[in-house]
């Protein structure tokens, strides 16, 4: 019996509605919200700023710090507040994904810090935070390459989803659930980050990174629309 | 760029994301926030793309502060080293006052009798360097601010907080009979004899920055002044 | 950057009888609550107090009861001061600020009799529900004590219980439709801060920098005013007519934040 239909009735290759807000958080230089239906992620970006203690610094370039994590509340059985190991591995991918687009050699000594807060979990949580990461980024001014979208994709039995949802990611029938979390840049169409845990051909993954790249320049359209609209 | 600004065409200025293509076209020149890719200029920050003449250049619109040379600004003295002052100014740098800046005679021994750690300085940016920004207070007008209210804005604002040839500045200094000093870091100084009069030249410089992006600026700001006068 | 230049005309204006921000001393930011903005909690608000935003969520478990109280629920209030919010935190173990924090909010919730914790006991020393409540500031722009305090009543209010099943467990995602058990005292926190000679409530940042001491208290307003929680915090010191006249005020004050508190919230269970 194969996946036929999404419990929520999207589209094998649609993603939940996005919403996005600029400038969510006043004290930051740059911040964002960006949801997949109702899973929320805010980040804030500070920086480029002095960075001490001086023996962190970089003489050639600024450096990027990322740290991801979930408010206690944000998932059905609560999160002890604190750093996790999971937590800790996602800030480190996501550190990796944008700092590949970010330019800092004419800030040497400083740092860029990036935030990321989820406020309500429902699968697709790291990939929300980038996406929000991104445009927080764009805001405060920071020189990037170009943007960074982000999407899971899901390989639920034997068909490829876009934008898992908790539901999904708990598939057991068929050959269960394989998340595949991913990220792009926009115009050059390379990838910044990829995960995969489940059970998958190399024929499906290739098909699995097709639909990523394909779900991710749709999901950078909207964060430039978002940009533009909002006029800094 | 004020004359650029009159003789402004809409398409000539838009807002562009990074890694989006600006123009296209070898006779272009690649200014700030933008880079060469092929043909192409490419924004590499998001912001007002501007065209002017060959030059393409990003203005910003948001984040922080980027200090130029002579950039007059606002800074807190928050060190003093043995040879001058290590200043923050709101920007990615510390800035640096060498002692020799100081007005009067002092020994090396004495820089701290000279300005001391908190205090408000209006300097000019000398000099942008990697390590960080040199500053200078010899030119008129510049120096330690005494008594008054400091005030901090997004510096992205500040042009029109001054408006062109300083209009608008001036425009709140008359109305609120205030003396007002505007850094281009977002650091603002206001000093008025009665209290009341700083309050209202605060408010009407916010209002400033909150409709900053609206037409007929100037008007809305005189009918604020009228309204709340 | 909060310069000294900026403490000593806040002290100047206050000298005067005004503020940074053109507010009366006793008169509170324009206050906005939101409940149910994190759909897995039992409860949860979103309190802006001016520009300062702070989440609260509650989440309710079950757990053993202490061994002082077996008869007894259990309430356990964190707050994590992140940096998103402010450059002023850093990320480590918690430090002095979110601990004090945590505990201002949940000694006026515990003192005050908010929660019936005999009403949330399973099974008498061995199952009690356990609640937990967990603050985040989103945008630190001064008095977070007193904005934490409101989130988190506001989520208590509007909170519902899990469903358990026979053996005690709690099953995720499933809600019964009765609230917390919650008696009529709710309390309300209010911290004033000392500038100089001077006494205010809900400072902005630049007036809680500039600010030397502070006392938060929190009171209940069933028939008549109770206080049931003080901390005074900082290095100053206040005279006791300062003192009094902080009681008398929060006595007045707190009944209008509880007002503004009910006007927001639609409490739904009784």
């Amino acid at each position: 019996m194969s996946y036929t239909k999404r419990p929520d009735g999207r589209k094998f290759d649609e993603t939940r509605k996005i919403k996005i807000q600029l400038g969510v958080v006043p004290n930051a230089d740059g911040s964002a919200l960006f949801a997949f239906g109702d899973t929320i992620a805010i980040a804030a970006v500070y920086g480029p700023k002095p960075l001490h203690p001086q023996h962190l610094q970089d003489p050639s370039k600024g450096i990027v710090r990322c740290n991801y994590d979930m408010l206690s509340f944000s998932v059905s059985e609560r999160k002890r507040p604190g750093p996790s190991r999971r937590s800790s591995e996602i800030s480190k991918v996501t550190e990796w994904a944008l700092s590949n687009v970010i330019n800092l050699e004419e800030f040497p000594n400083t740092v860029v810090d990036v935030h990321i807060q989820v406020i309500q979990a429902n699968a697709s949580t790291r990939v929300a935070g980038i996406n929000a990461a991104s445009l927080a980024l764009a805001q405060a001014g920071v020189p990037m390459k170009e943007l960074v979208a982000a999407v899971s994709i899901g390989k639920i039995d034997d068909k490829i989803c876009v934008d898992l949802i908790k539901e999904e990611e708990d598939y057991e029938d068929g050959e269960g659930a394989t998340d595949i979390p991913m990220a792009f840049l926009p115009k050059s169409g390379e990838i910044v980050l990829i995960q995969l845990d489940g059970k998958t051909s190399p024929e499906k993954l290739r098909e699995a990174i097709e639909a990523g790249e394909k779900a991710c320049r749709e999901i950078a359209k909207k964060q430039e629309e978002a940009l533009k609209e909002a006029k800094g | 760029m004020i004359k650029q600004e009159e003789n402004n065409i809409e398409s000539e200025r838009k807002i562009v994301v990074p890694g989006e293509i600006i123009i296209s076209g070898n006779d272009f020149l690649p200014g700030e926030g933008t880079r060469r890719e092929g043909r192409d200029i490419v924004a590499s920050r998001y912001g007002l793309a501007e065209i002017s003449g060959r030059l393409v250049k990003i203005i910003a619109l948001s984040g922080i502060y980027m200090p130029r040379r002579g950039n007059v600004i606002i800074g807190k003295v928050n060190d003093i080293t043995f040879n001058g002052w290590v200043m923050d100014i709101n920007a990615p740098y510390l800035a640096f006052l060498p002692a020799a800046e100081c007005p009067r005679f002092i020994s090396k021994d004495d820089i701290a009798s000279c300005y001391s750690i908190g205090d408000m300085l209006v300097a000019k940016v000398d000099n942008v360097k990697s390590k960080g920004v040199d500053l200078t207070i010899k030119p008129k007008g510049l120096g330690k601010l005494d008594d008054g209210l400091v005030i901090q804005v997004n510096s992205n604002k500040v042009p029109r907080v001054i408006g062109r040839e300083g209009s608008m500045v001036n425009l709140i200094k008359q109305e609120t009979n205030c003396d007002i000093v505007v850094g281009q870091n977002g650091i603002i100084w206001i000093k008025g004899n009665k209290i009341e009069d700083e309050l209202f030249a605060k408010e009407v410089i916010m209002f400033v920055t909150e409709k900053s992006h609206l037409n007929g600026l100037t008007e809305r700001v005189e009918e604020y002044i009228r309204k709340r006068k | 950057m909060v310069s000294n230049l900026t403490k000593s005309r806040i002290i100047e204006y206050l000298n005067a009888g005004k503020r940074f921000d053109s507010r009366g001393v006793f008169d509170f930011r324009d206050l906005k609550i939101e409940t149910g903005i994190s759909n897995h909690a039992e409860g949860s608000a979103r309190v802006k107090l001016g520009k300062t935003e702070i989440l609260a969520g509650i989440k309710i478990g079950t757990a053993e009861p202490y061994t002082d109280s077996e008869d007894a629920g259990v309430l356990t209030t964190t707050a994590e001061l992140s940096p998103l919010s402010s450059s002023k935190f850093e990320y480590g173990p918690p430090g002095i600020e979110s601990i004090e924090l945590a505990r201002i909010v949940d000694r006026g919730i515990r003192e005050s009799g908010m929660i019936d914790f005999k009403k949330l006991c399973i099974k008498e020393g061995e199952k009690v529900y356990s609640i937990y409540l967990d603050i985040y500031p989103i945008n630190h722009d001064g008095n977070l004590i007193d904005a934490a305090a409101i989130a988190s009543v506001a989520a208590l209010l509007t909170s519902k219980m899990p469903k358990v099943d026979d053996e005690g467990n709690v099953q995720f995602g499933e809600w019964t439709n009765k609230g917390i058990p919650l008696t009529k005292n709710i309390p309300t926190t209010l911290t004033f801060y000392k500038i100089g000679k001077h006494i205010l409530l809900d400072p902005v940042i630049e007036e809680e920098e500039s600010s030397d001491a502070r006392v938060s208290i929190a009171i209940s307003h069933d028939k008549k005013p109770m206080i049931h929680a003080m901390q005074k915090g900082g290095y100053e010191s206040f005279t006791k007519d300062e003192m009094f006249k902080i009681i008398d005020e929060a006595a007045k004050k707190s009944k209008e934040i509880f007002n503004q508190i009910n006007k927001q919230v639609k409490v739904e269970n009784e």
